[in-house]
């Protein structure tokens, strides 16, 4: 498989990294986000900095309401900053039409749910296949990177399982086959919104521990949102969210 | 993968879509009967003015070629017409209604009509032998479910059934003319005129020649007739048509969009999750339009078939007064129009799921 992270980038952006001069794979800068809830403005997002280099693995912690959810919808280009900047692979989120963003959504971002968020009348594999077919041919695979999605798909423990609705797994392997639709069209970041939440403490386990393995494997990227100390222990770094703005 | 992802929605929810199926093959089914009411009747009669025999034939004044006209020809001129040149044989029918829908009993003089169509072909029973004798053809006893040697009750009389004959020739029910004439206070008129002529080259100088002496009688060679008696000729028939397919779309409109906008708020969070994962507003469009295709694709279906049922039922039970035909040319049309009613009631379902927030879809239960 291709390093993860180049699928969405543009040939001068890569340029950058090779002259060696890193850039992180999602850069946030005075990051603001207010929503009108009937007569009153909700300022959900006061002003985020964060930098997240390729290859980390950070968590996001934080009570609810401080603003996780928000910050990862944006970074997931499911929404519009109302002002700042948010970078994710070279590209700013802010300047992006809603056209763009999906096209965004489909090559550059993998998402897991706390809910799985499988489609419930696809199998596993058309699940899988779905995210697939929607990044065509936006997404360059090599019979390399097939061999690779091969093996994950066993580092998961669900190729036997593909054939089967969501309906017929269980929660833990549910999230799996979500993880691996995150992975199938090797995204530059996996966003992770509290994915242990529905799970218990067994398949939290292995699904953390999946992760985990994702990212020092294949070098994968990941932002995951989670209350659970414990979940956050699992990656390299973790911030702290309140009322809006990362604390630590 | 839009294929796929429609298919198993539909697989999903079976019963909607059948049901939506079902409700747009119904208008379907409605516009092609009438269409194919409309041609079989209109076959019918055309081959039961061939199976005349004549060549030429004079209707009354002011009367157009598919009206259902009174008797307002005198007698008189039949034998005036017979003498005209070319002009080998020539003899008058009346048409009265017999009360059913679309059913007429028409007046002969048997000896005339024999010699000008080569007479019936009798299934059962004989030609006329009293003034009380009827003769209907096969399609209208079975209709009747009548039989030679009955006496049956027919515009308020009742006729002994002499004989039943094979279909094809004028009319189902035959009286003698005079009595018919009698029976409707109309002695000595006719309804129409037949001619035959002594040869096929002499028809149109003929009818020239009728034109130039008969003031005011339409007169048509029968091959003319016979084209001329098509459904654009019927009065009304095509305003009646046009608005049977309007309720048709208007239906299958309300239908697939109803079920379409149900569909995606039961939906929302699938909307939501393609959405998330790269779908394009363009491609959640298409999967609502593919799935309202696939309901109008099948309602045409349905409705074709429905047809089949429906000319199985009026041939056993009313095959003379409402003889339907399968018109396969009307199958591509019946289609296109339940298909563009579908799609255009799947549009505002179609559009409204694709500008669906992917957040507060994906918050939806």
């Amino acid at each position: 498989m291709t390093e993860p992270g180049t699928a969405g980038q543009s040939s001068s952006e890569r340029s950058t990294a090779e002259q060696g001069v890193p850039e992180p794979i999602i850069s946030i800068r005075a990051l603001r986000k207010l929503f009108r809830i009937g007569q009153v403005n909700v300022e959900a997002l006061r002003g985020v900095d964060l930098d997240v280099p390729q290859g980390e693995f950070l968590s996001v912690v934080g009570p609810s309401g401080s603003g996780k959810s928000t910050l990862f919808h944006i970074v997931g280009a499911l929404t519009p900053p109302t002002s700042g900047t948010v970078h994710i692979a070279g590209k700013d989120l802010s300047s992006l039409s809603d056209s763009e963003r999906t096209k965004l959504r489909q090559t550059t971002v993998g998402f897991v749910f706390q809910k799985f968020n499988l489609l419930p009348t696809l199998t596993a594999h058309d699940n899988i296949a779905m995210a697939r077919a929607l990044a065509g041919s936006s997404v360059n695979r090599t019979p390399e990177d097939e061999a690779e999605f091969a093996k994950i798909l066993e580092l998961l423990g669900i190729s036997h399982r593909l054939h089967h609705k969501p309906n017929a797994l269980s929660g833990g392997e549910q999230q799996r086959v979500a993880l691996a639709r995150a992975l199938v069209n090797k995204p530059a970041i996996l966003l992770a919104d509290e994915p242990t939440g529905n799970l218990d403490s067994k398949n939290s386990d292995a699904v953390l521990h999946l992760l985990r393995d994702v990212n020092r494997r294949l070098g994968q990227t990941i932002l995951m949102i989670t209350h659970n100390p414990e979940a956050a222990a699992f990656a390299d770094r973790t911030v702290m969210m309140r009322d809006g703005r990362i604390e630590s | 993968m839009i294929t796929k992802l429609m298919m198993e929605n539909v697989r999903h929810r079976p019963m909607p879509t059948l049901l939506s199926i079902f409700l747009i093959g119904v208008p379907v089914t409605l516009i092609l009967i009438l269409v194919g009411l409309s041609d079989g009747l209109i076959n019918d009669s055309k081959k039961r003015a061939n199976g005349v025999g004549a060549d030429i034939i004079v209707r009354p004044p002011n009367s157009n070629i598919m009206s259902f006209t009174g008797s307002t020809i005198p007698e008189q001129l039949v034998p005036k017409l017979a003498a005209y040149p070319h002009v080998a044989f020539a003899t008058g029918t009346m048409n009265q209604s017999a009360g059913g829908l679309f059913e007429t009993i028409t007046g002969i003089d048997y000896a005339a009509f024999k010699k000008m169509s080569g007479g019936f072909d009798f299934i059962e029973g004989h030609e006329f032998t009293g003034p009380g004798d009827l003769i209907v053809d096969s399609y209208y006893a079975d209709q009747k479910r009548w039989h030679a040697g009955m006496t049956v009750r027919l515009i308020n009389r009742d006729w002994n059934l002499v004989g039943v004959v094979q279909p094809g020739k004028l009319s189902h029910v035959f009286v003698e003319i005079g009595v018919l004439q009698e029976l409707y206070g109309a002695p000595h008129m006719l309804s129409q005129i037949y001619l035959k002529v002594d040869d096929e080259r002499n028809i149109k100088p003929v009818i020239a020649h009728l034109n130039e002496t008969l003031n005011g009688y339409p007169v048509f060679s029968i091959k003319e007739f016979v084209a001329l008696t098509s459904v654009s000729n019927v009065p009304a028939l095509n305003t009646f048509i046009s608005v049977i397919i309007g309720i048709a779309v208007l239906i299958a409109f309300a239908v697939v969009c109803l079920s379409m906008y149900m569909a995606v708020l039961q939906r929302t969070r699938e909307i939501g999750i393609l959405k998330a994962i790269g779908a394009s507003k363009g491609f959640v469009l298409q999967t609502i339009l593919a799935e309202a295709f696939v309901m109008g694709l099948g309602g045409t279906l349905l409705g074709i078939l429905l047809s089949f049922g429906s000319r199985w039922v009026l041939q056993k039970f009313v095959p003379s007064s409402l003889p339907q035909a399968i018109v396969v040319g009307w199958w591509a049309r019946a289609g296109l129009i339940a298909l563009g009613a579908a799609l255009l009631g799947a549009l505002y379902p179609g559009l409204s799921a694709a500008r669906q927030d992917p957040i507060k879809s994906l918050s939806y239960d």
